[in-house]
């Protein structure tokens, strides 16, 4: 998946939000522009942007799935790359487009040249980019939660912890259950809530057993879920996206703070 | 047997409050899967092993029908008999015919969840013929009047009080006084009451976890060493199989057995592994008179060429079990037939309709743990979705939920109303949100009910990053020069 | 249309295959090729360090191995075993001429039949064709000198194999069998029954709990001849 990083060329990056970081929580993407624009990408973030389809495609619902993935691969094919701050969307774009094409030769390719340059984003300043640490600073303790796709479909496990090895005054620490799903599953957690439920206790059980005062992880949705259910159960543990440390943004509210008024 | 999988929700959660099965499926959590990650570690070649015994079933797959001739020509050279069935139906009554002509009063059983898919065990009873389960944890689940809630450790949904409290129940010959406080004791009784109907059976069926085409073979895998007692003792052995068991020879047996058990529980091979071909012969000094196959299909020749063919290289170990996050919470009973965790998901509306397991390919978040450790490389996730495909196509499951996609997906393919849309409704909610987080939301019930909602900042990203719109968080980002 | 045909039909329609010939060729070429696949490293290894990693093997799975060097000492073995674990002296022993003409009363006196097993032997003694050093497995194939009763009714098992016999994978011992059957005049015939046995008999269906003795032997006892055997083994 990585390519022989380029330091002196300023690659085009579009930038695809992701719709949870577009409405619930732009800071992720800000941060993303930023280490983006540090690791020496030309950001762009096209406005035509919604959602990459999952929720579609993961119901069943092919044809609107091919209907949005024609809008996303119109709108983003024409930069070097195209990097998105979470493992499921990039999973999407990445893997499951070329699927959802696999009858329509001309969209097939459009799909495939799509996907080829698609990427999730930290795996991207690493793999792509050569990143080996960015200058931010943290004082705490972190344990990261790796998010199904990210793990199994976009290859993100060593990356982002060695990222953030690289901060001063930041430590992770790893719990037993980092490779096990959240619960979140999009549409899961609202059909099955019994379940979803049994499964972010055994995540939240997992992260408060570590000690840490943070949960990171790449992925907006899987962090909603949990930040959602660690708040629900009066616990003190702070949640963000891992963007956010990385980019040095991490004194704005954690997922679920009441946001800084003036 | 009859399912209860329209009610997997409701089975879920009665699971979910079930205390002593939340500590059994605890252990099992971290059971079986450390297990297996150090018996993987020890065979080098594993991973190639997996890819070689996929590459085997896809190629007998393609040519299933030829195997199962040749297997079936083998077979009748070695003695034995190979009887055709298409349905569950078809195959009780012929195994209740062999039976009949055996003039037989007993039938000892080794594990087979074919077995529990036509409902045999009943079928004899109602006919006067007594089915006796012998593997420990069918045996007792029988007498629980159970179905099993895993498709290698039966009963492994139980604890031992309960097993103690049901071998009282059933064995009441014994003093009610007797100490049955350990596992060690339950077994030996258990041994002791099966020891006779080992011996004294008429008709010993058994399942196969693989056919053997080159030699007309059933390959039987167990620890406990059941399967030999029932496949040896009996006047007759009657193996009863799906057609999608064929290997074509003894060395591809071979290949498929160094991945099974390691990926079940571990171990490098199951105590036993039994080989069997044909009757006894005429100078052997055991084993049975007569030998019987029972193929079925029910429902196999449809999955062949379909969207699930690959499903059909299941070998049965377990594994996508173990290291299912929905079984690790809810056991296999909330399925509510035959087979749980993902490749239930996947088999059971093959067999038993669409409809009527409507639940199950959806009850899973597709984390594609499953898929990781799938011995045969089956892609569960894949064909979960593709079950969600067909329910949608089909307009099957709830009307609202597709309703709400639509909407989204209708609004999600116009960004000139997308956007606007977006940006009212998060101003919107954003103003109610000054604690940070919603307790409950209107329409957000599944998710309320369960979790705080991180309230939204007040303003889309997008418009934020194109329109300098001064939400208060962007606002603060750029007088720190983080945004321009 | 009979059933057998419906699903063989349907099978074929569905399959849809070009050549169907061609496939029957492939098939047949394949069954009778008995190609092997990947085989482990882990048997490769010379002959002595097989027998020791045989040994490892079975250890690990809850057997006991007690090494001989020659089938003379057999009985003596037998008998000391049945006196450590507190056994009645009576065994039941295949007819292998090689376990039949051993001295059975020279040193012991035990109670020796030989034949099945009926259900009532607190003890078998069986000998193996051969073991399989990647797993520790034994392998024991039925015939008119190996019942297969022996291997699962008593509570204890003895087994006896030669090191010789010993190989590092499961496809080495697929060929001594299919050599055996062709020198017996049924070449591409199995016997009734083979056995891998692997270990005594055991059950985790309890709570998780590991139980030896479920419904076969709670103790498997190996007796490995090393050495120059006083009688061959067969081709």
């Amino acid at each position: 998946m990585s390519k022989t990083p380029s330091p002196t060329a300023r690659p085009t990056v579009g930038l695809f939000a992701t719709c949870l970081v577009d409405l619930m929580r732009p800071v992720v993407g800000f941060a993303t522009v930023k280490l983006l624009e540090d690791a020496g990408c030309q950001v762009f973030v096209p406005e035509s942007q919604t959602c990459c389809g999952q929720p579609a495609f993961n119901s069943g619902d092919v044809p609107d799935t091919a209907d949005i993935a024609r809008g996303v691969i119109e709108a983003f094919e024409d930069f070097d790359y195209v990097v998105v701050p979470s493992g499921s969307c990039g999973g999407m774009i990445k893997h499951h487009y070329p699927e959802v094409f696999a009858d329509d030769p001309a969209w097939l390719a459009r799909a495939e040249a799509l996907s080829e340059k698609t990427f999730e984003l930290i795996s991207f300043l690493t793999d792509v980019r050569g990143v080996t640490s960015v200058p931010a600073t943290f004082d705490g303790t972190v344990t990261y939660h790796d998010s199904c796709s990210g793990l199994r479909e976009m290859g993100v496990k060593e990356q982002p912890r060695a990222l953030l090895n690289s901060i001063d005054g930041l430590s992770i620490t790893e719990g037993e259950e980092t490779e096990t799903c959240c619960g979140f599953g999009g549409l899961f957690c609202v059909k099955y809530p019994d379940i979803s439920e049994k499964m972010v206790d055994t995540k939240v059980n997992d992260i408060v057993a570590t000690g840490a005062d943070t949960l990171l992880a790449g992925d907006l949705g899987c962090l909603m879920n949990i930040a959602g259910r660690i708040q629900r159960r009066g616990l003190n543990i702070k949640v963000r996206h891992a963007a956010e440390v990385l980019a040095d943004m991490a004194d704005a509210p954690a997922i679920g703070e009441p946001l800084d008024k003036g | 047997m009859d399912s209860t999988s329209p009610q997997f929700k409701d089975n879920a959660r009665g699971a979910i409050a079930n205390d002593p099965l939340q500590a059994a499926l605890g252990k099992l959590t971290h059971g079986f899967p450390k297990k297996r990650a150090e018996a993987a570690a020890r065979l080098p070649e594993f991973d190639d092993l997996r890819d070689q015994a996929r590459d085997i079933k896809n190629h007998v797959l393609e040519n299933l029908d030829l195997y199962l001739e040749a297997y079936e020509e083998k077979v009748i050279e070695m003695g034995g008999h190979v009887h055709w069935c298409s349905t569950a139906q078809d195959a009780r009554e012929t195994i209740l015919d062999i039976c009949r002509k055996a003039d037989a009063k007993t039938v000892t059983k080794s594990k087979s969840m074919i077995s529990e898919e036509i409902a045999v065990n009943g079928y004899l009873e109602e006919n006067g013929i007594e089915a006796i389960e012998t593997d420990l944890g069918e045996y007792i689940i029988q007498l629980r009047k159970e179905p099993p809630s895993h498709i290698i450790a039966p009963a492994i949904h139980l604890s031992k009080e309960q097993v103690a409290d049901t071998f009282r129940d059933a064995h009441q010959d014994l003093d009610a006084a007797r100490d049955l406080d350990e596992p060690r004791a339950l077994l030996e009784e258990a041994r002791a009451k099966l020891r006779d109907k080992f011996i004294h059976a008429d008709v010993g069926l058994t399942g196969a976890n693989m056919l053997i085409a080159e030699t007309g073979t059933n390959v039987l895998v167990t620890n406990e060493g059941n399967a030999d007692l029932t496949n040896n003792l009996p006047r007759v052995h009657i193996v009863l199989a799906s057609i999608e068991k064929i290997v074509p020879t003894l060395e591809d047996a071979s290949t498929v057995l160094r991945v099974l058990a390691r990926s079940a529980t571990g171990q490098e091979i199951t105590v036993y592994t039994t080989f069997c071909t044909g009757p006894k012969r005429p100078e052997d000094l055991d084993g049975p008179e007569e030998y019987h196959v029972v193929l079925l299909d029910n429902g196999r020749t449809d999955m062949i060429g379909s969207e699930f063919h690959e499903m059909l290289r299941c070998i049965r170990c377990g594994s996508c079990l173990n290291h299912c996050p929905i079984y690790k919470s809810v056991g296999g009973h909330a399925y509510g037939w035959v087979y749980s965790g993902p490749m239930g998901a996947v088999l059971i509306p093959n067999l038993i309709g669409m409809e009527e397991a409507q639940h199950l390919p959806n009850a899973s978040t597709l984390c594609g743990k499953c898929e990781t450790v799938c011995p045969m490389r089956i892609p569960l996730p894949r064909m979960l979705r593709k079950w969600r495909e067909r329910q949608y196509r089909s307009e099957v499951g709830s009307a609202k939920a597709r309703w709400s996609l639509s909407a989204w997906a209708w609004l999600a393919k116009r960004p000139g109303l997308y956007r606007p849309l977006m940006n009212l409704g998060i101003a919107i909610l954003g103003q109610f949100g000054g604690r940070g987080r919603f307790k409950s939301v209107p329409f957000a019930g599944g998710w309320t009910s369960k979790r705080d909602l991180a309230a939204p900042a007040g303003d889309t990203f997008i418009n934020q990053y194109h329109n300098g719109a001064r939400g208060d968080q962007s606002g603060e980002l750029m007088r720190r020069g983080i945004v321009k | 249309m009979s059933q057998r045909n419906a699903i063989l039909q349907k099978l074929n329609e569905r399959l849809d295959r070009a050549d169907d010939l061609k496939a029957k060729e492939a098939i047949r070429a394949r069954l009778q090729g008995h190609v092997k696949n990947l085989i482990p490293q882990r048997g490769s290894l010379e002959q002595g360090q097989q027998v020791n990693l045989f040994r490892k093997e079975a250890e690990k799975v809850n057997a006991t191995i007690l090494s001989v060097q020659s089938y003379d000492e057999i009985p003596g073995a037998v008998g000391e075993y049945l006196r450590q674990n507190q056994l009645p002296a009576q065994i039941k022993i295949a007819p292998d001429p090689r376990l039949k003409e051993l001295d059975w009363t020279a040193k012991t006196s035990l109670m020796v039949n030989d034949g099945r097993a009926d259900g009532n032997d607190p003890v078998s003694v069986s000998h193996a064709i051969g073991g399989v050093a990647e797993t520790g497995t034994l392998v024991l194939t039925s015939g008119p000198e190996s019942p297969t009763s022996l291997n699962f009714l008593p509570l204890d098992h003895i087994v006896v194999v030669r090191a010789d016999d010993i190989a590092g994978d499961y496809e080495a011992l697929w060929d001594r069998i299919r050599q055996q059957a062709a020198a017996k005049g049924t070449p591409g015939k199995l016997p009734r029954t083979v056995n891998w046995i692997t270990g005594p008999s055991r059950t985790a269906d309890i709570e998780q709990t590991l139980l030896l003795g479920a419904h076969g032997p709670q103790r498997l006892h190996i007796i490995m001849v090393e050495g120059d055997s006083a009688t061959p083994s067969e081709a």
